[in-house]
């Protein structure tokens, strides 16, 4: 344990709203922490820069799961216990809880947050491919109200968000119309479980006499943000899927994607099983046996 | 008196009940009054001249005790085989996290800081950090050629064989650096009395091996040092000689306190601070007819054994021996040769080189079938051993063993033919490719060659006043079973129940130096002295008058209590005497180099997935002959146990190197296989017995580290057909394998290092 | 970057654990392992990674299985904790306990008293669960010293021992 807790500050308010002025008074010097299992990991490591942080774990206003005629609200303070749990999440949004499970053991998936997810903004994160194919939107909210921001255009870089430093993340919003989507999520990583992926995958698609109507394809870990591969879906969408579009879609999307070296793996693999996952997918399709 | 009820049978594990409770004491969760907590700084280079030492603002170094080199009053090293390696740094270092400085304080809080504040100035030097690199001697880091100790094993006439062969086989296998990840960090608490001497508590596998080495850093005699072992949550060989370093630093700081101390290692610190299993290079060369005789060979095993010597020369020498497998060679040659680079020394990982030399003999045998379109069940059954062949050292096999029997065993439970014929036939159909493996394999229990004899190792039982019997010995209990092994023998041979025998806490004042708890020698070589020195007990009991012929458990028990009113506490001592059917010549090297092999026939069944290349090990069969199942869920324990490391070290565990550092010291990025990743593994055993050992017992504890790896690796070749030399095979390897294979185009790629 | 003059206080902290209520005086960011290992002397609960990995530290808060290494202290004010020493009653060691010793479940011991209270919450929720439901449920909990074989046998066993059959 390399910090020293004398060093660290850290306020629970009872609410939200109390949270907001904390933030709204001092931008950019608390941080908020939920579960912590991120923010811990890098403060036992001696490597938390933030030395005032505000806790946001188990806030009412955070932590609920609300289902609306056209949308499903998750409140950021949601655990992936909670998305699991969610009998709507399960049915209509499998690839977010799909990715719940595979988000560490047990007892990390009762601590981590979709909104920690989300503003630690790692491009290993699982849960966030899935949050681009289902088109979600955030609710972020501060002192001066809420705003909604499409999820795609939230990070502008490596581990960088558009949330401005007085701002929470207050819920993800996803619509419900996937009902007739075929589903498809797959985690490549060094091992079955607690894992960091090396290849991560989302994917919807729709048919319409037997061709692709509409597709769309998010991955991560192949880029410095979770990134959802525009052109790979533009060579598939309005085809039927036959030998030859999956392997151009395959290429497309090694070619799409820009992995690197890292630690982990190799940029060569995480092309080449980028590229094998988006064929799984397609001839699943195919063949009528997605999910 | 054999009462046949307790050896063989799965009695209580002694320590078990305060393990499952929490109450076990373990380094850490103890604590002395006044104590202090230490911490280590240490060098951030390879190799170089410490030119400076500056103590940072900020910090209050008064508060702070702080040892360097010059605090040692004894010789600075940390002594074992040799005395190359400096305890602390002195103006040199030669590995990267080398330990330089120590700090004391009583916040364990303000440390991290402290550490952090110094720094050092270099004149760094050029650094080396592979086999090859090593041997190009364009830096000579250690001796005069970089050789930490060679070692050659010759047989028949190896001339003769390549003119007589039919093909000459070549091949090249390497292993990388494994580590030990034992769940529990490396600790040690010491304390200073000028009455007494030094103490140390800690996580240790040897305790006169600590006890030895703080004698010399300290310059003490042997009744002024103690050094007592708590629990230890694993060690599995990385607790065998680092403990010498922590109770050395952690005394020093003791010392020059006043007060105890306590230094506890984090993970990173842990992972990227002390010993890995030796990196292997293994080439061999073998003359074989065409229908799979082998006629000869040679094998050239290399490892790499970091920036001092510690335990290179006796790993080098178990997987030279190990390095020709349970075949028979009519002619051999092997060279050994242990190397120096400049990344943290090496040491003891189960197995002890016999991991790395048996690794490429399977894959060899592999290759070989594949090259004489020989299966690779045949090419094995035509080599194994025979009752009255000799090993490659010229030990003659034991009328008993039957290696054609085991394998066809194994092959029974693996199902092994139809399981070939189904995988060959569904695998045209599918992206995921499934294989079998093979590997046979020996592990030689107790220390080689004369290793035992140097030992002498000395047991004891004692007979406490109210009857019952206590084992003392300083063989240490790490989850293995040593404790409720010992004790087993001892009930077992005097007619007693379980109950009525206890084993003391390894405690150098109160134990006697039963040598160190490594090389499978404990249920062996141990239980048959602590047998002995039970039965001279008895001895006593009987001559004395005490105890009739025979006698019931309760007689016995009474006698005990009369000798100790009358006579006061009495133990029994037993020494280790080599079996005179056991000869070693260290000179020639040859002879017995154990007292017992056991044997093996490992079977992986794997699929590997085309899409992501990764594998899944589907079935394990881990059928081995190991002399008498002393206790049937310690037993399957070990191997259970033993088998997911070797499937680490063939598929998970990769240690990321750079500049001689490991760059990947957590547990979210050194992978170790969790529950979700190993099917059941399935135990079987053979018991052929083995006169020296107690109740004809031999050691398991490392056998089950030789197998899993070639067996896995030759599965997936199997299951994919390209040949995988090198472990940790990942997928980025099987990738790169079948890209290779395939001619596939490799689409280009931006490497940029973000980390 | 600013010095701050303000000295982050410790503040008084209470929750219960294993039934009996504890008031410790920590800085929020102490970690609820360290609190508990060092305040409310309860040295079962281990540290095997300190980042959430091994599962050493595993304790249940609020009925939930966590890694005390990953939460503050202040965090688990008002909760409700329970380590491997609230398991035993008296002398009578709770099922998965005796399971563990019967059938091999333990062998160094460190990871023991996480994986048993991961184990424990896994038949809490699903009292039979199959060999690859409890592969799943103790994923989050290395062991090094077993190959999971017999931790697994032990949980079967003492699910076979809680529903009598």
């Amino acid at each position: 344990m390399r910090s020293n807790p004398a060093d660290y500050e850290l306020l629970a308010p009872a609410n939200l709203q109390s949270i907001l002025s904390i933030l709204a008074d001092e931008p950019g010097s608390w941080r908020p922490i939920a579960g912590g299992t991120d923010l811990m990991v890098q403060y036992a490591a001696g490597n938390l820069a933030a030395r005032k942080l505000v806790s946001i774990w188990g806030l009412r206003e955070l932590r609920h799961i609300d289902v609306l005629p056209d949308e499903v609200r998750i409140g950021a303070g949601s655990t992936y216990t909670d998305l699991r749990a969610n009998a709507i999440i399960e049915s209509e949004f499998p690839l977010l809880s799909t990715a719940a499970s595979w988000t560490g053991g047990i007892a990390n998936q009762n601590r981590g947050t979709i909104g920690g997810n989300i503003v630690n903004a790692s491009p290993a994160a699982d849960s966030l491919p899935a949050l681009l194919v289902y088109e979600a939107e955030l609710i972020l909210v501060s002192v001066r109200g809420e705003r909604r921001v499409p999820y795609v255009s939230f990070h502008t870089g490596y581990r960088q968000t558009r949330l401005a430093p007085d701002e929470l993340v207050l819920a993800v919003c996803m619509p419900r119309r996937y009902s007739e989507y075929q589903a498809y999520a797959r985690k490549v990583g060094p091992r079955n479980a607690q894992a960091i992926s090396k290849v991560c995958m989302a994917a919807l698609s729709r048919l319409a006499g037997g061709v692709v109507d509409d597709i769309r394809i998010a991955m991560g870990s192949v880029a410095p943000i979770p990134l959802r591969l525009k052109e790979t879906e533009s060579t598939i969408r309005g085809h039927r899927v036959d030998p030859a579009l999956v392997s151009m879609a395959q290429q497309r999307a090694a070619a799409e994607i820009q992995p690197i070296d890292d630690i982990r793996s190799t940029a060569r693999y995480r092309r080449a099983v980028a590229g094998n996952l988006v064929a799984e997918f397609l001839n699943r399709l195919g063949s009528g046996s997605a999910r | 008196m054999r009462n046949g009820n307790i050896v063989g049978r799965s009695v209580p594990r002694k320590e078990g009940h305060d393990k499952v409770t929490g109450r076990a004491l373990y380094v850490d969760d103890w604590t002395l009054p006044n104590m202090l907590y230490g911490a280590t700084v240490r060098s951030t280079i390879p190799r170089g001249k410490i030119k400076n030492i500056t103590f940072g603002c900020g910090i209050d170094w008064q508060q702070f005790v702080i040892v360097s080199a010059q605090d040692i009053p004894g010789k600075n090293c940390v002594a074992l085989i040799g005395e190359d390696q400096p305890c602390l740094a002195d103006g040199v270092v030669n590995h990267p996290e080398e330990p330089i400085l120590l700090l004391a304080h009583r916040d364990r809080h303000l440390l991290p800081k402290a550490v952090a504040a110094i720094s050092i100035e270099y004149e760094p030097l050029p650094a080396i950090f592979s086999i090859e690199e090593s041997e190009r001697l364009s830096e000579i880091i250690w001796g005069e050629e970089n050789i930490f100790k060679t070692c050659l094993i010759e047989k028949g006439d190896v001339h003769r064989v390549w003119e007589m062969a039919d093909h000459i086989i070549e091949g090249e296998y390497r292993t990388g650096a494994q580590e030990q990840l034992y769940i529990e960090n490396n600790g040690m608490i010491a304390e200073f009395d000028p009455r007494y001497g030094i103490t140390v508590w800690g996580s240790l596998q040897c305790p006169y091996y600590v006890h030895k080495s703080l004698m010399k850093l300290f310059n003490l005699p042997e009744d002024r040092v103690r050094v007592v072992q708590m629990e230890t949550g694993g060690a599995f060989g990385g607790k065998e000689d680092y403990p010498s370093m922590i109770a050395g630093h952690a005394a020093l700081l003791a010392i020059k306190s006043g007060r105890p101390v306590k230094i506890i290692y984090d993970r990173m610190e842990d992972m990227t601070a002390t010993t890995k299993r030796h990196p292997s290079r293994t080439r061999h060369r073998t003359a074989i007819t065409h229908d799979g005789q082998i006629l000869g060979g040679e094998i050239q095993f290399t490892i790499d054994g970091g920036a001092y010597q510690t335990l290179s020369p006796v790993v080098l020498s178990r997987g030279a021996i190990h390095a020709g497998g349970p075949y028979y060679w009519p002619a051999v040659r092997i060279q050994a040769k242990a190397v120096a680079t400049n990344v943290p020394p090496h040491g003891a990982f189960r197995g002890f080189g016999a991991p790395q030399s048996i690794f490429a003999m399977e894959r060899h045998m592999d290759e070989i079938a594949r090259v004489l379109q020989i299966s690779p069940i045949e090419i094995r059954r035509r080599n194994l051993l025979k009752p009255g062949q000799t090993t490659t050292t010229g030990q003659i096999v034991s009328e008993e063993t039957n290696l054609d029997k085991l394998l066809n065993r194994a092959l029974e439970l693996a199902d092994y033919d139809s399981q070939k014929a189904r995988f060959e036939s569904e695998n045209a159909r599918n992206s995921k490719k499934k294989g079998i493996g093979i590997a046979a394999f020996l592990h030689g229990a107790g220390f080689t060659g004369s290793g035992e004899r140097y030992l002498s190792s000395v047991v004891g039982v004692e007979v406490l006043s109210d009857g019952r019997l206590r084992v003392l010995v300083s063989s240490t209990e790490f989850g293995q079973g040593t404790n409720t092994v010992l004790c087993q023998i001892v009930a077992e041979t005097l007619g007693l129940a379980f109950d009525d025998v206890l084993i003391a806490q390894p405690d150098t004042n109160q134990v006697p130096n039963s040598g160190p708890t490594v090389a499978s020698r404990t249920a062996m070589v141990i239980g048959r002295l602590v047998q002995s020195a039970a039965i001279g007990i008895r001895g006593t009991l009987t001559s004395g008058g005490f105890l009739k012929e025979h006698y019931s458990r309760e007689e016995f028990l009474a006698a005990c209590r009369a000798y100790v009113e009358k006579h006061g506490p009495f133990r029994s001592l037993a020494r280790y005497e080599q079996p005179a059917d056991v000869v070693w010549d260290e000179e020639k090297y040859s002879g017995a180099a154990y007292a017992a092999f056991a044997w093996a026939v490992y079977i992986a069944e794997v699929t590997v997935d085309l899409t992501t290349y990764s594998v899944s090990v589907d079935d394990f069969v881990a059928l081995q002959e190991i002399g008498k199942v002393l206790h049937p869920v310690l037993a399957t324990g070990q191997i259970t146990g033993g088998v997911a490391q070797g499937i680490g070290f063939a598929l998970f565990e990769k240690v990321v190197w750079d500049q001689g550092r490991m760059q990947n010291g957590q547990m979210t990025n050194y992978i170790i296989p969790t529950s979700a990743d190993l099917p059941p593994i399935r135990v079987y055993f053979e018991e052929w017995g083995n006169a020296h050992g107690a109740f004809g017992a031999k050691g398991i504890g490392e056998l089950p580290m030789d197998g899993p790896a070639p067996a896995v690796v030759n599965a997936i070749t199997d299951a994919v057909g390209v040949a995988l030399n090198s472990i940790p095979a990942t997928p980025e390897d099987i990738f790169d394998a079948l890209s290779l294979n395939n001619q596939a185009g490799v689409i280009s790629s931006t490497t940029v290092n973000r980390d | 970057m600013s010095t701050t003059t303000h000295q982050p206080q410790k503040s008084e902290i209470s929750f219960t654990v294993n039934g009996q209520r504890a008031t410790v005086h920590a800085h929020p960011m102490e970690r609820l392992l360290d609190v508990l290992r060092q305040q409310v002397n309860l040295t079962g609960v281990k540290e095997g990674c300190g980042e959430g990995e091994c599962g050493s530290c595993s304790v249940l808060m609020n009925g939930v299985l966590v890694n005390s290494c990953l939460v503050p202290i202040l965090q688990a004010n008002g909760a409700d904790i329970v380590t491997i020493e609230g398991l035993a009653s008296q002398d009578r060691l709770h099922v998965l306990q005796q399971a563990f010793l019967d059938c091999g479940g333990a062998q160094c011991g460190i990871c023991t008293p996480g994986m048993i209270l991961a184990a424990l919450h896994l038949l809490s929720k699903n009292p039979q669960p199959s060999r690859e439901e409890m592969g799943e449920a103790l994923s989050g909990n290395l062991c090094r010293c077993t190959g999971y074989t017999q931790i697994v046998e032990s949980v079967a066993e003492a699910a076979r021992r809680s529903t009598g059959r």
